[in-house]
């Protein structure tokens, strides 16, 4: 009947079950084999080979077995070894079962590789009329009402095929079994384009306006996954109705050594049997509070097990149930519980008492010996993703469990067991009418079918919950056997010693005892410990107690999953300019400036930062360099209203800008604080380009949007970004007029005809459109060069061409950086920080008197108009080689160094300058614009670094070099 | 007084400073052809480089807009859809904003045009031609792509030839248009996230390569 290496495995004359007996699967758990057929769980091809037990449990090391065939599953967990990345805790019941698939054992606690998950994981966006969660009678009812209504439906199931507890069962629909409806609806379902079925999935949250997280698992059934396949998907769900048909979990009975391998809850028997062909026991009592576990006895009987008695805690357990068991060769004892197991690891017997009407053991006991433990405590709807999205749960004491409050109108319709409707009727008629209202509310009128005729499955009479099986000999507060969860193996007396510290909340008592914090998040074990936990309060019911809060995720999912593809190449976006392979070329070493990468500098053979920057600098200073400047944010701005809007945004004023002209600009917040700067050209009457900083364009824009949209819709003013449609060089020093003349061979470039601060469009040669202006970031001569951006790689090269003779070097950021600092120009972000105006920059010259503009009023506030504000100061180390870090404090040099000590401000930019053959600094100190010519110190590694506090400005203050050497 | 936006040049000029052009995507073509795969799963993916694009912006229902439309032989398209063909097509972008595609070399022309037709009246439009470039995504699977990326309803019902909308593709800004039913897009994108924004559609075609 059975074969050696699986004696629980039933024949498939008995059960045929969901596997394919035509095959055998390879896999090792703990170094040892494990065989089984595809189909299986890997806990149910270890329950064929007869496997009952797991690793002992996580504190007190007790023997534990599986006790679910479901997410519920307390103890037998493992750590998969195989795939990609060792992966922790995961229950045996919830893995199908692959080739070569190997485990360990886990008592409780998994660990975390060191390894690189190189697994895929990826997500998916999708929208729907309808979503149905759970694939049981329910779900596939509602389904197919709302699909056969026209509307999109999509279907979520955590397991492989569809049918849910149907497959665990031996119900008939229109006369035949189950599972011949469930293969048509599948069908169906799967022919309809507007369908999506998503099996093993499971549906992790439940969130405002119908949108729900989907985790799909694809690959890890299949021994060899298709390479380019992710792992797993997260599917982000929305839609207009939802319909929970979740299902319902089966509870443990809380009594003496009720961890003891060979308890297993009743469904589960039933699922291994029937779903997967396996006996998980010859000899098994069963024991119950309520109708369903009749049928496990049933089936256990039908399959040549032998049942030696069925322990049911009412006293009148329905007649029919009674008469079908006794003709089947099983004898009810009513009003009874088992008070205690017995068995060296595994259950050899059971001790039974009687229990009277208020739950105290009567005088009578009874013993069995069995190798087999059924529970039934009930059935708790799965109302996790119901409340996770807000719905309010009740007590029902009908069916002895916490059902939704309200379903339908704007909350999601809960149907089936999630609602606790146990017959297959009832289940069907709720499903196919939330699945027709569903598909009508979304725009798809429906009528909901006609529900079949179902034979088989019949659950009626109350249920009689016993949360707490008293112990034979000791009060309830020393019950350390009695466990309430098991993973976490936390007892009735541990949830005494809670309430005797006074809690009585069931989120302390959770808290405390650590209750429902496994994996499971309590779905095993919660409703117990709130059943015990009234009992202890002597509360009138769990109702008064009530739940603790269900969050996302529904069940434990890898955090790589959330990540998705965004990880490594693809984790955030690179943004580069056309010229970017020319600096890659020429050997740039980049850096990061918001998502741009720019060119930091160009070492030249075994050059360090330090080498090529002064190298740079002198270039620039002395012969011809160049700066890749696309990244520079431009924003065309036009309208007849364009010059008002100009003065207001800038402090100083734009609307007498002449065309052909150019102005620097800088921006304050409503709080009179440096915002942004750059240079503005005026195109025309109505229409301006405007230059903001590389890491201030979009915030730029989205600041002139905000004040046109918000405060002066009045103005006739339209602002378009043109950063990319423009790439840019800035040509830099004495020869760039040279460089500069032969790239536009039609432009004039003497100082007479092109000025400083002035622009004009040209062809350059190969015909080239370009627009160039003087401007100067850096003191010397400097043209700015912008052609559309597809020509941007042309452009670089045309210069380098150009500029080859007279030595033309490329330059980066920290050239840039230095050279502006000898020349005190700021960069808004790193001399300042939100706290500084442009009158502390000494900026007073951009700032208008005659016309108002953002943030003037908050310039006169008394904080801003303070003498001791801290200005913006030059700063040169008296030893000239030493570089001060920035960020460094700056203090009085007499001052005491026993903290606190007065921090007069910082420095903001420090270098080694080429041109003045020394270090120098940029800092902000108080009242530093009076200061000049004081020493102060700046702390570094413990050591005072004495500083001369000078001018900003350290080369050419005059500004001689800005209109270059006079053309001979 | 005013500086001409575009500098006239003659054409043989332009011809010589056309073939200086370069999309940013133009030295991965043979790459995305690799990775596209044809047949009943497939989805094919390249760069339409140098479209014209114009940034219009105009006062809905002004008299100004009606000109410009009139102006344009196309109506202005009402929200998130397109009006035109692929060649010549008004993208809306927003209440106030469209995006007037043409094929390549037409920005000065149209530029007139519209100026012309807003004569007087409120309004901008701007060359945005080399702000971005163009993806083609196209094929059975292109959807199924798009849905890795993209958080919009983008089944048929929802969304079909002559839609558009401004949205996020993983983390980049883009214009998607859907040009017919196969289905084929239309992905605008910024030219500095055109490198990224390949990467990622290329990563979600990946699985449709195995067949």
């Amino acid at each position: 009947m059975t074969s050696p290496s699986n004696p629980n495995r039933v024949n498939a004359s008995v059960r045929a079950g969901r596997i394919d007996r035509t095959r055998t699967l390879n896999a090792t758990v703990d170094g040892r084999p494990v065989h089984g057929r595809p189909g299986d769980t890997l806990a149910s091809a270890m329950l064929a080979q007869g496997d009952i037990e797991v690793a002992p449990s996580i504190q007190l090391g007790r023997p534990r077995g599986v006790l679910s065939a479901d997410c519920t599953e307390p103890n037998a967990l493992v750590q998969l070894l195989d795939g990609a990345c060792p992966e922790p805790m995961l229950p045996t019941t919830e893995i199908e079962l692959r080739e070569g698939l190997r485990a360990e054992t886990l008592s409780g606690v998994g660990w975390l590789s060191q390894q690189r998950d190189t697994a895929g994981y990826d997500k998916k966006f999708v929208h729907t009329d309808v979503v149905v969660v759970g694939a049981g009678p329910s779900g596939i009812a509602a389904s197919l009402a709302a699909a056969r209504g026209g509307a999109r439906v999509i279907l979520v199931d955590q397991h492989r095929e569809l049918g849910g507890m149907l497959l665990d069962g031996r119900a008939d629909i229109a006369g035949h079994p189950a599972t011949e409806w469930i293969g048509r609806a599948a069908r169906e379902l799967a022919e309809n384009e507007q369908v999506r079925v998503l099996t093993r999935s499971a549906a992790l949250g439940y969130y405002d306006h119908n949108y729900l997280l989907v985790a799909e698992s694809r690959t890890d059934h299949m021994a060899v996954p298709p390479p380019s396949t992710s792992r797993q998907r997260l599917w982000h769900v929305r839609a207009k109705q939802v319909v929970l048909a979740t299902g319902a979990h089966e509870r443990p009975v809380v009594f003496a050594d009720n961890d003891r391998p060979g308890v297993m809850l009743a469904s589960a028997v039933r699922s291994y049997l029937n779903r997967y062909a396996v006996l998980p026991g010859r000899e098994a009592v069963v024991f119950t509070t309520s109708d369903s576990a009749y049928s496990t006895a049933l089936d256990l009987l039908g399959a040549g097990a032998r049942v030696p008695a069925i322990v049911d805690t009412r006293p009148e357990p329905s007649a029919r149930l009674v008469e079908q068991v006794r003709a089947a060769g099983a004898h009810v004892v009513t009003s009874a519980a088992v008070v205690a197991t017995t068995g060296q690891h595994r259950i050899s017997g059971v001790r039974v008492r009687g229990l009277d009407d208020d739950g105290s053991l009567t005088g009578w006991s009874s013993e069995f010996s069995c190798d087999l433990l059924a529970v039934s405590g009930g059935w708790n709807p799965a109302v996790q993703l119901f409340a996770q999205c807000g719905g309010a749960v009740r007590w029902d004491p009908v069916v002895a469990g916490f059902v939704p409050r309200t379903t339908g109108g704007r909350s999601a319709k809960v149907v089936g067991s999630a609602r606790g409707t146990y017959d297959l009727a009832g289940c069907l008629a709720q499903g196919f009418a939330a699945g027709a209202e569903a598909a009508t509310l979304s725009g798809f009128r429906t009528a909901p079918p006609p529900v079949p005729q179902v034979d088989g499955d019949r659950q009626g009479s109350r249920p009689r919950p016993v949360w707490l099986v008293p112990d034979e000999s000791r009060p309830p507060e020393r019950c350390t056997e009695h466990f309430v969860d098991l993973q976490r193996d936390a007892t009735v007396a541990d949830m005494y010693r809670a309430t005797e510290t006074g809690m009585r909340s069931v989120q302390h008592v959770k808290r405390y005892t650590t209750i429902s914090t496994g994996l499971d998040q309590g779905k095993g074990s919660g409703v117990n410990a709130v059943g015990v936990l009234a009992e202890i309060l002597a509360a009138n019911s769990p109702g008064e107690v009530g739940t603790t809060t269900f969050r996302p995720p529904y069940t434990p999912v890898p955090l790589a999953l959330f990540a998705g593809r965004t990880r490594g190449e693809l984790y955030d976006p690179v943004r580069t300019t056309p010229m970017h392979h020319l600096h890659v070329e020429a050997g740039a070493v980049f850096e990061d400036v918001g998502q741009w990468k720019r060119a930091r500098y160009y070492p030249r053979g075994a050059e360090d930062m330090h080498a090529a920057v002064l190298r740079e600098c002198a270039a620039a200073r002395t012969g011809v360099a160049v700066q890749d400047v696309s990244t520079l944010g431009r924003i065309e701005i036009v309208g007849p209203d364009a010059p008002v809007f100009l003065d207001r945004i800038y402090t100083n004023g734009f609307a007498k800008l002449a065309v052909g002209k150019a102005r620097y600009g800088m921006m304050c917040g409503a709080d009179g604080m440096v915002l942004d700067d750059g240079v503005s050209m005026r195109l025309a009457e109505d229409r301006y380009l405007m230059s903001t900083t590389t890491g201030g364009a979009a915030k730029v824009l989205d600041w002139l949007e905000e004040w046109l949209q918000t405060e002066w819709p009045d103005l006739d003013v339209y602002c378009t970004s043109v950063t990319e449609q423009w790439a840019a060089v800035a040509v830099v020093g004495p020869d760039s007029r040279t460089v500069v003349g032969r790239l536009a061979p039609d432009l004039d470039v003497s100082a007479d005809s092109f000025g400083f601060m002035r622009f004009h469009e040209t062809s350059l040669t190969g015909g080239i459109p370009a627009r160039i202006s003087r401007v100067s970031f850096s003191g010397e001569l400097a043209f700015e060069v912008n052609v559309p951006r597809w020509y941007g790689e042309a452009l670089w090269e045309a210069t380098m061409t150009a500029g080859s003779d007279l030595g033309i070097t490329p330059y980066g950021t920290e050239t840039m950086h230095v050279l502006r600092a000898e020349k005190g120009f700021v960069i808004v972000g790193q001399d300042t920080d939100g706290t500084v105006t442009p009158v502390d920059l000494g900026m007073d010259w951009a700032v208008s008197k005659q016309k108002d503009f953002i943030g003037k009023r908050s310039l006169s506030r008394p904080d801003l108009v303070r003498e001791d504000r801290k200005q913006l100061v030059g700063l040169l180390p008296t030893d000239t080689t030493t570089l001060l870090p920035e960020g460094s404090h700056l203090v009085e040099p007499d001052v005491s160094r026993q903290p606190p000590v007065p921090m007069l401000g910082h420095v903001t930019s420090s270098y080694h300058s080429a041109a003045l053959e020394r270090t120098f600094a940029l800092g902000l100190i108080s009242r530093g614009q009076q200061r000049f010519g004081d020493v102060v110190c700046v702390p570094v590694d413990g050591r005072d670094v004495e500083v001369e506090i000078t001018s900003p400005v350290f080369y050419d203050p005059e500004g001689v070099r800005r209109d270059g050497p006079a053309q001979g | 007084m005013t500086v001409p936006h575009k500098v006239e040049t003659d054409t043989a000029a332009a011809e010589v400073a056309t073939a200086l052009r370069h999309g940013p995507l133009e030295h991965r073509a043979a790459e995305f052809e690799r990775r596209s795969a044809s047949g009943a799963r497939g989805v094919r993916l390249r760069e339409e480089p140098f479209l014209t694009q114009l940034d219009l912006r105009t006062s809905p229902g002004s008299s100004s807009a009606a000109s410009v439309a009139d102006a344009l032989g196309l109506p202005l398209p009402a929200a998130n859809r397109v009006s035109g063909d692929e060649h010549d097509a008004v993208l809306w972008l927003g209440p106030d904003e469209s995006l007037i595609v043409a094929p390549d070399g037409r920005a000065e022309s149209l530029l007139r045009t519209v100026r012309t037709a807003q004569q007087g009246g409120s309004g901008s439009v701007v060359d945005v031609s080399a702000n971005r470039t163009t993806l083609r995504l196209s094929g059975p699977m292109a959807r199924e792509v798009l849905e890795k990326l993209c958080s919009l309803d983008l089944h048929p019902r929802a969304f079909g030839p002559g839609d558009c909308a401004q949205t996020l593709l993983g983390r980049v800004v883009v214009v998607l248009w859907q040009l017919d039913h196969e289905p084929g897009y239309r992905i605008m994108v910024r030219c500095s996230f055109a490198e990224y924004l390949a990467d990622l559609l290329l990563d979600a075609m990946a699985e449709f390569l195995d067949g």
